[in-house]
């Protein structure tokens, strides 16, 4: 199990034939994910060539818009590589045609065009009140499940499966700790991105990681701006029963400054590193003063259990997942309480 | 970017919001100019991206022309919280019968747009927020919808304003919304927004956020950066199209990914407490790819700020492997040659590490120091700047 995204997903590409989408239209496919087109509305009826994860050439069709290739190929997932200027239009496309889920890997999106988009999902909504289509992103690596599908930038041979979700601000960050925690790996890992609105949210993912039967413990990772990791430790501490262990970027983040990320900038008082934390810890989540101690606050969770000591470094196997599962108890009672 | 409150001005006349005159001054004689041509009464405002500047003594009145001279003398050059007063602007004198507040910015909680209006405008509206929050009426609302004739209107009665006053402020209100969405801004905010003897309504003194990702279909906004406050660290960082902020540390920092070098950052302030307390110099992201053109520019930068004693590149190899990033740092230290004389603590870590590691090696560079980890990559940094 996983979160989001699984191997059934049918992955589309928005700007497939562009230079970013090429380039990581290899990457997914390599990844494993089942990706089954693209769109650009001036190249449709075309087809773009690629190899799957077993080297074997396969050719993507290229369609005029969202809603024909889902049509065409059930696709529930599309990935959007397009370029700022042409990304809201790239997601009221999809949006409009009912995506599952839509990926925005791009940076540097107006913040207007996003809110835009954004407030339009919401509008559009399923037999059961809740939006069609769920947004990741933008300014995100996106989202991957280790093994299974990749639908984003995120280096998939970083890592393995395993059965920690993570959910981060920052990309970079997400690989460190996916990197650092190969050997114990991940269910799944999502980038919810730096801009200041944001689809998925800190909170969206830590309520799917504690209904996923497979994620054991849960790693958080923010950054300065916003409140964001506020809301989430408030969240953890009602709803989330499953050990959460946080870092949080920018304590040297000087004020007024926006670091990097379109979000990252602390306005006065609000929007510290420090705060956050402080929230953090108060919802009983134990925080990493950096990411390396971050890493192994969560390797502390499985040191000592049954047969951790012995664990060997195999990813996706049923060992692992079996060692996860006798370790839950322990787990639990160890960070959260 | 935060505009000065005479290019709000200007912005919020180019859309029909109603302003009063006003001349930005950059001497005592631009000033006396400018009050000539705008006649009576002129008020002298010291422009400054910061709040309490009429405390500090940066907004004076001024009956004549001489007079304006005197004030802009007094007022250009003053130092307001930090900052230096290098322009001010002239404007009309107002008839001042009552002080409203309003204002519309991106919500990031709500993922949508507030508006904030309150009958008690000229006071920190934070403060207000605090001490009688039944006063500022806030109002949620799609950015899809925008604010039309109803909500302006909503706005208004919520606020408590007589009939006879909202269609007045509906207007403003309007207009104020259609400056926020035309400008692709992020904040508009008018503080006083004021109703004058007549009963006409004014916005006085405008703060306004720009969004510099906009900047692609708003050509008209490069020329609202003031090049003259820039760091010229930080413009010539940009001229690169890098990341980069200038802080007053000694560590220069150089990494990939805003989270990664953020977290560089507080590590090594962190590692620099067992050494003198050295900090940071600067953030600077040089992106996902690290290529040896981008790495030979962000170090030029870096070595161009002369408190920087060390440098720390700090990088996680993804779809760029370490080996690239490795062969970039070895070509971008030949193509800047003797420019380079700081020591540089490189830590790589991620995809084909070993290759990367093992590259830096064979290379031998000089100034090159190999560390394992980002900790202990932190530490030799801090280190090596005390000393």
């Amino acid at each position: 199990m996983s979160i989001y995204l699984n191997k059934d997903s049918k992955v589309i590409v928005q700007g497939i034939t562009g230079g970013e989408g090429t380039k990581h239209t290899a990457l997914m496919l390599k990844a494993g994910t089942n990706i089954v087109g693209g769109v650009n509305a001036r190249k449709a009826g075309t087809t773009v060539s690629h190899k799957d994860q077993a080297g074997q050439d396969v050719d993507l069709p290229v369609f005029g818009s969202v809603a024909e290739a889902m049509e065409k190929t059930g696709a529930d997932v599309s990935v959007v590589f397009v370029p700022p200027k042409f990304a809201k239009d790239a997601a009221v496309e999809a949006i409009e045609a009912g995506i599952g889920l839509l990926v925005v890997i791009t940076e540097g999106i107006p913040v207007q065009d996003s809110a835009e988009f954004f407030n339009l999902s919401l509008t559009k909504t399923g037999p059961d009140g809740k939006p069609t289509t769920r947004i990741i992103g933008p300014n995100c690596p996106g989202i991957i499940t280790p093994g299974e599908s990749l639908a984003g930038i995120t280096p998939a041979n970083i890592t393995n499966k395993g059965p920690i979700g993570l959910v981060s601000k920052s990309g970079t960050l997400t690989y460190q700790m996916m990197y650092e925690l190969r050997d114990i790996g991940f269910s799944t890992s999502i980038g919810i991105g730096g801009d200041p609105v944001i689809g998925t949210t800190h909170i969206d993912a830590l309520e799917a990681f504690e209904a996923d039967p497979d994620t054991e413990a849960i790693v958080m990772i923010g950054e300065i701006g916003g409140d964001a990791e506020e809301r989430a430790a408030e969240y953890i501490k009602a709803h989330v029963s499953k050990p959460v262990v946080g870092y949080v970027a920018g304590f040297t983040a000087p004020e007024g400054k926006t670091m990097g990320h379109a979000g990252a900038i602390v306005s006065g008082s609000s929007g510290t590193a420090e705060a956050k934390k402080e929230a953090l810890e108060a919802a009983g989540v134990k925080v990493g003063k950096t990411p390396s101690e971050t890493a192994q606050l969560l390797r502390e969770i499985y040191k000592g259990g049954p047969s951790a000591e012995s664990a060997p470094v195999t990813a996706g196997t049923a060992t692992v997942r079996e060692k996860a599962g006798a370790l839950v108890d322990k787990v639990k009672s160890t960070l959260k309480r | 970017m935060d505009l000065y409150e005479y290019q709000a001005r200007d912005l919020f006349e180019a859309h029909g919001v109603p302003v009063l005159a006003g001349i930005v001054a950059q001497t005592p004689e631009e000033a006396k100019a400018a009050a000539e041509k705008i006649g009576g009464v002129v008020v002298i405002k010291a422009q400054v991206k910061v709040g309490g500047r009429g405390k500090a003594g940066g907004v004076k009145l001024a009956k004549t022309p001489e007079e304006a001279y005197e004030h802009a003398q007094a007022i250009l050059g003053m130092d307001i919280k930090g900052h230096t007063v290098h322009r001010v602007m002239i404007a009309q004198g107002a008839d001042i019968a009552e002080e409203y507040y309003f204002s519309i910015l991106l919500d990031r909680a709500e993922r949508n747009y507030l508006a904030m209006c309150s009958k008690e405008g000229g006071v920190e509206i934070e403060q207000l927020a605090v001490d009688s929050p039944e006063k500022l009426v806030r109002y949620n609302f799609d950015p899809n919808t925008g604010i039309d004739a109803d909500a302006a209107a909503e706005i208004a009665q919520q606020a408590g304003f007589s009939a006879e006053e909202v269609p007045a402020l509906v207007e403003a209100f309007q207009k104020l919304w259609e400056a926020f969405s035309a400008e692709d801004a992020t904040l508009v905010e008018v503080n006083p927004l004021v109703k004058t003897g007549d009963g006409a309504i004014i916005a006085l003194d405008g703060k306004v956020t720009i969004d510099e990702n906009a900047a692609f279909r708003q050509p008209g906004h490069a020329d609202l950066v003031d090049q003259s406050a820039e760091d010229p660290l930080e413009a010539k960082a940009k001229a690169h199209d890098l990341n980069y902020v200038k802080l007053d540390g000694s560590v220069g920092i150089i990494g990939n990914g805003a989270g990664l070098v953020m977290s560089t950052l507080d590590v090594v302030a962190y590692a620099g407490e067992a050494h003198n307390g050295v900090t940071p110099a600067n953030f600077l992201d040089i992106g996902g790819g690290a290529s040896a053109e981008v790495m030979a520019n962000g170090l030029d930068v870096i070595l161009g700020d002369d408190q920087v004693k060390s440098v720390f590149v700090n990088v996680f190899g993804g779809i760029t492997a370490c080996d690239a990033v490795a062969t970039g740092i070895v070509k971008a230290l030949e193509i800047l040659g003797d420019t380079a004389t700081k020591p540089l603590v490189v830590r790589l870590d991620g995809n084909n590490v070993d290759e990367g590691r093992r590259i830096l090696k064979e290379a031998n560079h000089p100034l090159v120091i190999t560390a394992d980890t980002m900790d202990g990559g932190a530490d030799k940094a801090a280190e090596l700047a005390n000393k």
